[in-house]
């Protein structure tokens, strides 16, 4: 799988190492309450096809990025730097 | 207390030579790395004219200009090889000494490209990967720096305690390499 970088371009995964799903770039606020915080933490879709993850460009530029790829398929959408995507929400 | 000498990374592992290519130790002279503050990008490529005639540069590339070379080192970072640091960086940027953290490489010799093809994961043909780009990769299991100095030459920069298996994973793919063409 090559995955693309939106600062180095296309990169053999080797490259990145894996977090989980992007939903904890969705921080809820500190008095948001059990059920959110709960939610925040321990509840995750687990979609057949259109999935957000974040992957570290960790033996590269180092940035956090969102991955959209299909899980059914495999094919793999784009990326985006995670933090644009924060300040972005 | 006895006299402490100072070693390079690779003293007595390097030079080598196998078939048509060399690998040697550099001597990079200051190693800095430069970060720049939130929103201080252009005073910082602006201080770095100033002081050396080199911007901060895109990712991807480095330049190089009266024994400074600035080479991209990741996301919003740079290397300053060669001089110490202008004071006047400190104002826009993050600046660390990073000297003694850092193997420096010299892969040499036509078609050296063959042998960083068995190790790193990038497309490092001249066409491809011109002189004066650089980029952060993988060779074998050590995270490195590698940057085209010219046609038939890289400069790689690895971790200081990964330098014996930096040496020993090129020394492997150039002597395997060299065999395979008879030389």
């Amino acid at each position: 799988m090559r995955l693309p970088c939106p600062i180095c371009g296309e990169r053999d995964l080797r490259e990145f190492s894996y977090l989980g799903d992007a939903v904890r770039l969705h921080r809820p606020a500190p008095d948001a309450g059990t059920d959110a915080w709960d939610a925040y933490l321990h509840l995750r879709d687990n979609p057949a096809g259109r999935t957000r993850d974040l992957w570290q460009h960790e033996a590269g530029c180092g940035a956090w990025i969102v991955v959209t790829r299909d899980t059914v398929s495999h094919a793999v959408e784009g990326a985006q730097l995670a933090a644009e995507m924060r300040d972005a929400d | 207390m006895g006299e402490l000498e100072a070693r390079s990374p690779c003293d007595v592992l390097l030079p080598i030579t196998r078939g048509g290519w060399t690998l040697s130790e550099v001597d990079t002279g200051r190693i800095t790395s430069i970060a720049p503050f939130a929103g201080q990008e252009a005073a910082l490529s602006g201080a770095l004219q100033t002081a050396y005639g080199l911007g901060f540069p895109e990712p991807g590339h480095s330049a190089e200009a009266d024994g400074a070379r600035i080479l991209w080192s990741g996301r919003r970072q740079a290397f300053l090889l060669g001089p110490e640091p202008d004071a006047a960086l400190a104002r826009h940027a993050a600046v660390t000494d990073q000297s003694d953290g850092w193997a420096a490489l010299h892969l040499s010799g036509a078609g050296c490209e063959a042998v960083l093809a068995r190790l790193v994961p990038l497309d490092l043909r001249a066409e491809v990967f011109a002189p004066g780009c650089t980029a952060r990769s993988l060779l074998q299991h050590c995270h490195v720096s590698v940057t085209r100095l010219d046609d038939t030459g890289f400069l790689i920069l690895g971790y200081r305690s990964m330098a014996g298996t930096l040496v020993h994973e090129l020394d492997t793919a150039m002597s395997s390499l060299a065999a395979r063409s008879g030389a």
